[in-house]
Formats: C-alpha cells, structure tokens, sequence
C-alpha cells in the first residue's frame, strides 16, 4: 500500500528557478505595495474611529468589521467578479492588490486602535496647546510613536500579505509566485516538485522579512 | 424591475456549503487543539529540548495555506494514501492551527507567574497537582481569547479548500454565479452567510468569557 512509485525529477524542476525567483519579486512587491497603501488606509481608518462624525466612525467600523469577519479569498472575489456588475473590469493583480490592501487596512487599524490605547490623552492636548493644529499632532506626536508600538504586529501582517498574494492564482493571476509554479505545474504534471520549490521561497521570504524588521527594529529603537 | 435568478434551491445549495465549511472548521479546530495543547505545553514547560519543533510549526506558519493543500495533496497520491479531499482538507488545516495553537498555549503557560507556581509548590502540591490547579484554569483563561481567533480565523481559511476540490460555501456561490451570472448579489449573500457564522462564534466566546470572569 505504501509503495512509492513515484520518480521525483528535482533537476527539470530546477530549471524553472529563474522564472520562480521572477515570480517571488512579483510576490514580494504586491504584498509590500499592500502594506504601504494598508498603512496609510489604517491610520485614516483610525483617525475616522476618533470623529465625532457617525458617519466616518459608521463607515470606518463597517471596513474594519468586513474586512476581519469575512475570508480574504471573498474579498478578492467581490472586487474580481463583482465589480464586473458595474462595467468595472479589473484584472486579476488589481484584483489581488485591492482585496489584500482591504484586508490588512482592516487588520491594521484594530492593531492601531490598540497602539493608540498606550499613548496618553495628555500628550496629544500638550502638542494642541504648543499651537499645532489637528493634523501636525497626529503627524508629528502620535503617529511616530504608534508605530513603534505596532511595528511587530506590522511585521507580521507583512508576513501576512505575502502569504494572502498566493491567492491571486484562484483569479487567474499568472506571474506571481504561485501564479509561475501554477503554470509550469498544469503543463508539466510535477505538482509536488514545483510546489515544493514554492514553499521553500515563501519561507525565505518570510524569514527575510522578519530577519529585515528585526534589523531595522534594532536600528530604529536604540534610544 | 428587481428580477433575480436567484432560487431557494440555490440559498439551499449555499447552507450545504456552509454546512461543510461548517464541519472543515470544528474538525480542524479539534485535531489543532488537542495537537496544538500537547505542543504548547511541552514548548513552555522544556524550552530547550523542544526548540526543533517550534521550528517544524514554524515552516506551517510561513508557508501559505494554499501551497501546503496542494502540496499534501500531491503527497497523498505519492504515497498512495486512499484519503478523501475533505480528510486532507480538515488535516492540514488541523496542522495548520495546530502550530498557531501552540504559540497561544505556550504564551498562557508562561503567562502564570513562576512565583504562583512556586507558592503551590511549597504548600505540597506536587508538579501534576501545581499544573491540573494552578496552571491549567489561569492558562485557560489568558490563552482562550487567542483561541477563539484561531478559530474565527481558521473558519475564514477552509474558503481556500475549494481549490483541492471541496465545495463549501464560496466554491457553491462560484457555481451559482457561473449559472445565473449575478456575481454581486451571490457573494453578497456568501459574504453575509461567513459574517454571520462570525458573529455567532465570536458572540458565544464572549459569553464564556463573562462567565469565566464572574469567578474571578
């Protein structure tokens, strides 16, 4: 019953590498242009969650709960095949690139709500009353601080996102990580070699990834 | 004006879905938490001894899921494993939570203080009498927080089983929407079917959570 008969073939596999590596930046700079535009979306969603406006606090507690109470793979379905409802027509990476920014801004801004729990009222009515304005506080005073608060839950969602871009490959996505593997896979039947050979770049770069914050961590919060 | 080809044998069709999604949960959930207590405990109570495995679930957390599906699925046929998508489905997933799990157990041992640990000790409770009493309740209460995420989170992850071949709930709206082409309305139904399966889990959590803290 437990007769493999099965030949591996690692050195064809191989060859595919070059083409993989291509695919791993592709992965790697759609989950890093997600966290960029996660970021800046989290920081609006937080600042709208302080308003006293019911409908930015309605609007940005509706992203914030859609986006943890519902799988990343819908959220990427919605913006694929439901924009087509309004003659919007977006291809599979927007796809991708959209659904994931949706799901880390959502992730992020309850990391950030956190964060912002640890910085006291006082100081942000001290930098009011040295004459800035709303926005300056936020830029200059909390916001520096809120993100060293939340720089590992940062790091993590980073690792987050790369590993959600593997799911543009059930769109259609073709030239990212699994979007290679996926190709060379269905003209070449080697599902477990290519897919190990993924497996083993994503835990690079996920390890790269930690590796890099860590550095950069250390680097930034010396003093 | 308001036409649909929306039937009640679709929004049947979409409840057997999420009936499996459903099940994939509690299965993975389970085999992860029995897996993932044993793990955790043994992480927090050796350290040192244990560290090859915090590296073995490690890989579980920095793989994607749908990589390690497709994997696994590819292994079974190697070896020639007779198993059924949806075991595999609910085996990796269990794996899957299973290394999370372990980080949540570890972190609610190591939550409770040394000292209260070294206090029952010396009013003679032996170590399996300090871990059943003291650790186990005070544990149980730090990590079921983290838990209950898992399992918010495990939940939203079966979506990706459908690509091994399982229909659960979004792989039905897919079939549904190829039939009727309302793609919006369809998710939009699947989208408020996984928020409420959410709302429901987590609803029940918090409640366990008032009334574990009335004791306290």
């Amino acid at each position: 019953m437990f007769g493999i008969d099965y030949s591996f073939r690692w050195r064809s596999a191989l060859r595919a590498l070059p083409d993989m590596l291509s695919g791993a930046w592709v992965t790697f700079e759609t989950a890093a242009l997600s966290m960029i535009f996660g970021v800046i979306i989290a920081l609006l969603l937080m600042v709208m969650r302080q308003m006293n406006n019911p409908l930015a606090r309605g609007f940005a507690s509706t992203w914030i709960s859609i986006a943890r109470n519902t799988p990343s793979l819908f959220q990427i379905y919605i913006l694929y095949f439901g924009l087509g409802s309004f003659g919007l027509h977006v291809s599979s990476w927007f796809a991708l690139l959209a659904g994931i920014t949706f799901n880390n801004a959502g992730y992020l801004a309850e990391n950030f709500r956190g964060g912002l729990k640890a910085i006291p009222d006082t100081q942000m009515r001290a930098a009011r009353s040295l004459g800035m304005n709303a926005f300056q506080a936020y830029r200059l005073i909390v916001v520096p601080q809120l993100l060293r608060i939340v720089f590992y839950p940062l790091t993590n969602q980073m690792v987050w996102a790369v590993l959600m871009t593997s799911l543009g490959v059930i769109v259609g996505l073709n030239d990212d990580l699994t979007g290679v593997t996926q190709s060379y896979n269905v003209k070449t039947f080697r599902t477990f070699e290519y897919f190990a050979i993924a497996a083993v770049l994503y835990y690079l770069i996920a390890k790269a990834i930690v590796l890099a914050a860590r550095l950069l961590g250390w680097r930034l919060f010396r003093y | 004006m308001f036409s649909t080809g929306f039937t009640l044998n679709d929004l049947r069709f979409m409840l057997e879905g999420a009936w499996v999604t459903l099940l994939l949960t509690f299965w993975a959930i389970l085999l992860g938490t029995l897996v993932g207590v044993i793990c955790g405990v043994l992480r927090a109570l050796l350290p040192r001894a244990t560290i090859p495995l915090a590296w073995l679930l490690d890989v579980f957390r920095s793989v994607p899921l749908l990589i390690q599906f497709v994997l696994f699925n590819s292994l079974k046929s190697i070896v020639g494993l007779n198993w059924s998508a949806f075991t595999v489905g609910c085996v990796v997933l269990g794996v899957y939570a299973a290394a999370y799990c372990t980080e949540i157990v570890r972190s609610g041992v190591l939550a409770v203080p040394l000292s209260l640990r070294r206090a029952s000790r010396s009013l003679g409770l032996s170590y399996w009498q300090d871990l059943r009493h003291v650790v186990l309740p005070i544990a149980t209460r730090v990590s079921f927080p983290g838990w209950l995420n898992l399992v918010l989170s495990v939940m939203k992850d079966t979506a990706l089983v459908m690509w091994i071949g399982i229909v659960e709930l979004l792989r039905a709206s897919q079939t549904i929407v190829t039939r009727i082409q309302e793609p919006l309305l369809v998710l939009c139904i699947a989208g408020l079917i996984y928020y409420l399966m959410s709302w429901v889990v987590s609803r029940l959590g918090v409640q366990l959570e008032k009334r574990w803290q009335q004791n306290d």
